[in-house]
């Protein structure tokens, strides 16, 4: 425990891949700071993932300012280790001024800048950044209380492997990127699965030859900005494709987890009398998700139309529909269907509960522009998704969003103290 | 592209309207609850009158312009007098209404022009649910088919998308898929 009241330009809370490319940018910019980090570099890839995670993106789209992955698999998957390597791998090059084992307990407004109570101590900041994560909390629906007492609830941050379920069936509740990955390794287990499926975005792993992420980032569409989208409202609550990294490159779609014998049906609405009551809705979700994958392999083939010569790619194809029953069923007897573990992969939120600062909307949603809070200056975020590129919630998203937000906390600082600014 | 611009498409839904109503409501979410009333009173047999007059919403009180009347009743295959369409018929006229108006407002805000939209939609019941005779036989539809014929200024993709969207955006598509809490008191 430290006595007193330590005093910083800027204070960042978190020491993932985000916090690090913040300390990067400040100490280019000759700003004092300080990394304050609950555990040690990279804690939730550490401790709040399951076992056989790897990451969405390709090896080679691995790249923080001043670091890029340069080892012998570019088109691979890291795992967590791997992660957590190369975060501190990173963080030996950023040589951030970390104070780890650091819990933050409150940031509030003092004066000009805030006070940053921690369990080692105070801080005084002009200016917060927090980079604290955007998938601390897991979301479960208002409906959750009603589940069965019989009936085990397991977020996804709790969940470490199958073998650590019950025997039995098992309702994955959610399709988006968590939700498909732990309801394929559970039902391969010899758990049979049940998947509720709402509104998701499919993709293939590769698309004519390439990386379907490869194909994002070149088209430019992993650029687009927060300021340039119809509705960015709705563009921030786009849930993570279904994509899965694996050695095998493999696409892990509805029909894949069909063809295993996953079970689909609808958007899980409640529990009525032991019942779990699903949404009469799945053909329309997969059309909407079948038209939209649509949509995105146009803008690519019509990209690809421009700038490649056509024998030097794979050619055009279309994936088949997905594959609906023709009525899935609206509700299932969970004792009756054997089914004693309920997996919520209904999404993450980000943990703000120690911000006491009135910049949370009805909903608890921080609110923001591109990061900058909006209505106390001097605090900021990143690592949110589409905080202000679509790539922001990626590790690569992390070094255009950390340099501007950088630039915007820079004049803030230096119009009120300009001498202090480099 | 083409010298000459376009005319935009006027399917006669203001979209500038709803989408300034809905930033509007970033700010004021209260302004969006709504409470949507009717009334209906037995006549005779299976017959009944219903009449919507007023609304709830923006934070007021609303009138429709005016009384609005539907009756209903029961066929003569039920040994009634079918005086007016089934409650489940008009379920069926509340889908399709809304949909095609979901269809109207998604096609103006793409810029598409439509010629004609029509909708057929067919449900599916087995009576021995209301009738009591098959405890495993549930009350409501079995499944609802909407089938819709469109001419429009756009090709079949975007077509199917305007269905598409217009199903993830109706308040009834919502209120037949998805179940909800409903209280019945005397009194």
């Amino acid at each position: 425990m430290r006595t007193g009241v330590q005093r910083t330009s800027a204070l960042v809370v978190g020491a993932g891949h985000a916090g690090l490319a913040i300390s990067h940018h400040l100490a280019a910019s000759s700003i004092d700071h300080v990394v304050v980090e609950r555990g040690e570099v990279g804690h939730t890839w550490r401790t709040e993932r399951w076992d056989s995670l790897r990451l969405l993106t390709p090896n080679w789209q691995a790249r923080v300012p001043g670091l890029a992955y340069d080892g012998a698999d570019p088109d691979g998957y890291m795992d967590m280790a791997e992660v957590v390597a190369f975060l501190e791998r990173y963080a030996r090059l950023v040589a951030p001024p970390l104070e780890p084992r650091t819990i933050v307990e409150s940031v509030r407004r003092k004066g000009a800048g805030y006070e940053v109570v921690t369990d080692r101590g105070v801080w005084h900041a002009a200016t917060v950044v927090l980079a604290s994560g955007g998938f601390n909390v897991a979301k479960v629906p208002p409906f959750a209380d009603a589940l069965p007492g019989f009936v085990e609830a397991v977020t996804p941050i709790e969940y470490r492997r199958p073998s650590a379920l019950r025997e039995g069936g098992v309702l994955v509740v959610g399709a988006s990127a968590t939700g498909v990955q732990i309801a394929d390794e559970v039902h391969r287990s010899g758990r049979p699965v049940t998947l509720a499926v709402g509104e998701h975005v499919r993709m293939p792993r590769t698309y004519r030859g390439k990386d379907i992420l490869w194909w994002m980032d070149r088209t430019g569409l992993h650029d687009e900005r927060y300021d340039e989208v119809d509705d960015i409202v709705r563009a921030r609550r786009v849930p993570a494709p279904q994509l899965v990294g694996t050695p095998e490159r493999a696409t892990l779609d509805l029909n894949a987890l069909t063809d295993q014998g996953v079970r689909l049906v609808g958007r899980l609405v409640g529990f009525v009398d032991g019942k779990a009551q699903f949404s009469g809705s799945l053909r329309n979700k997969c059309t909407l998700a079948d038209l939209k994958l649509g949509r995105l392999l146009g803008t690519i083939d019509e990209w690809i139309a421009e700038h490649v010569r056509d024998e030097e790619v794979e050619p055009a194809e279309r994936f088949a529909p997905t594959r609906v029953d023709e009525s899935p069923p609206l509700a299932l007897d969970l004792a009756r269907e054997g089914i004693g573990t309920v997996i919520w992969a209904t999404g993450y939120e980000p943990d703000h509960s120690w911000l006491h600062v009135p910049v949370l909307d009805h909903r608890g949603r921080l609110r923001h522009d591109g990061g900058v809070v909006t209505g106390s200056p001097g605090l900021y975020r990143i690592g949110l998704n589409f905080l202000r590129r679509r790539k922001s919630s990626f590790i690569h998203g992390a070094g255009d969003d950390a340099r501007d937000l950088v630039d915007h906390l820079a004049a803030h600082i230096g119009a009120r103290a300009p001498a202090k600014v480099a | 592209m083409s010298a000459t611009p376009e005319k935009p498409a006027e399917n006669g839904v203001n979209v500038e309207a709803l989408l300034g109503a809905r930033e509007a409501l970033g700010e004021t979410p209260e302004a969006g609850k709504f409470v949507w009333r009717a009334t209906n009173e037995w006549l005779h047999g299976t017959h009944s009158r219903s009449s919507v007059e007023g609304y709830f919403g923006l934070g007021g009180e609303h009138a429709h312009k005016s009384t609005f009347g539907f009756e209903s009743d029961h066929p003569l295959v039920f040994a009634a007098e079918d005086n007016a369409a089934t409650p489940v018929e008009i379920v069926l006229v509340g889908l399709a209404s809304c949909l095609t108006a979901g269809v109207a407002a998604v096609a103006q805000n793409r810029d598409i022009q439509l010629r004609s939209v029509k909708a057929t939609v067919e449900a599916d019941m087995d009576i021995a649910g209301i009738l009591g005779a098959d405890p495993d036989v549930r009350n409501g539809f079995s499944g609802v088919r909407v089938k819709y014929d469109i001419d429009a200024d756009a090709d079949a993709d975007d077509i199917e998308a305007l269905i598409a969207q217009s199903q993830k955006r109706s308040a009834v598509f919502d209120i037949l898929t998805n179940p909800t809490n409903v209280t019945v008191e005397v009194g």
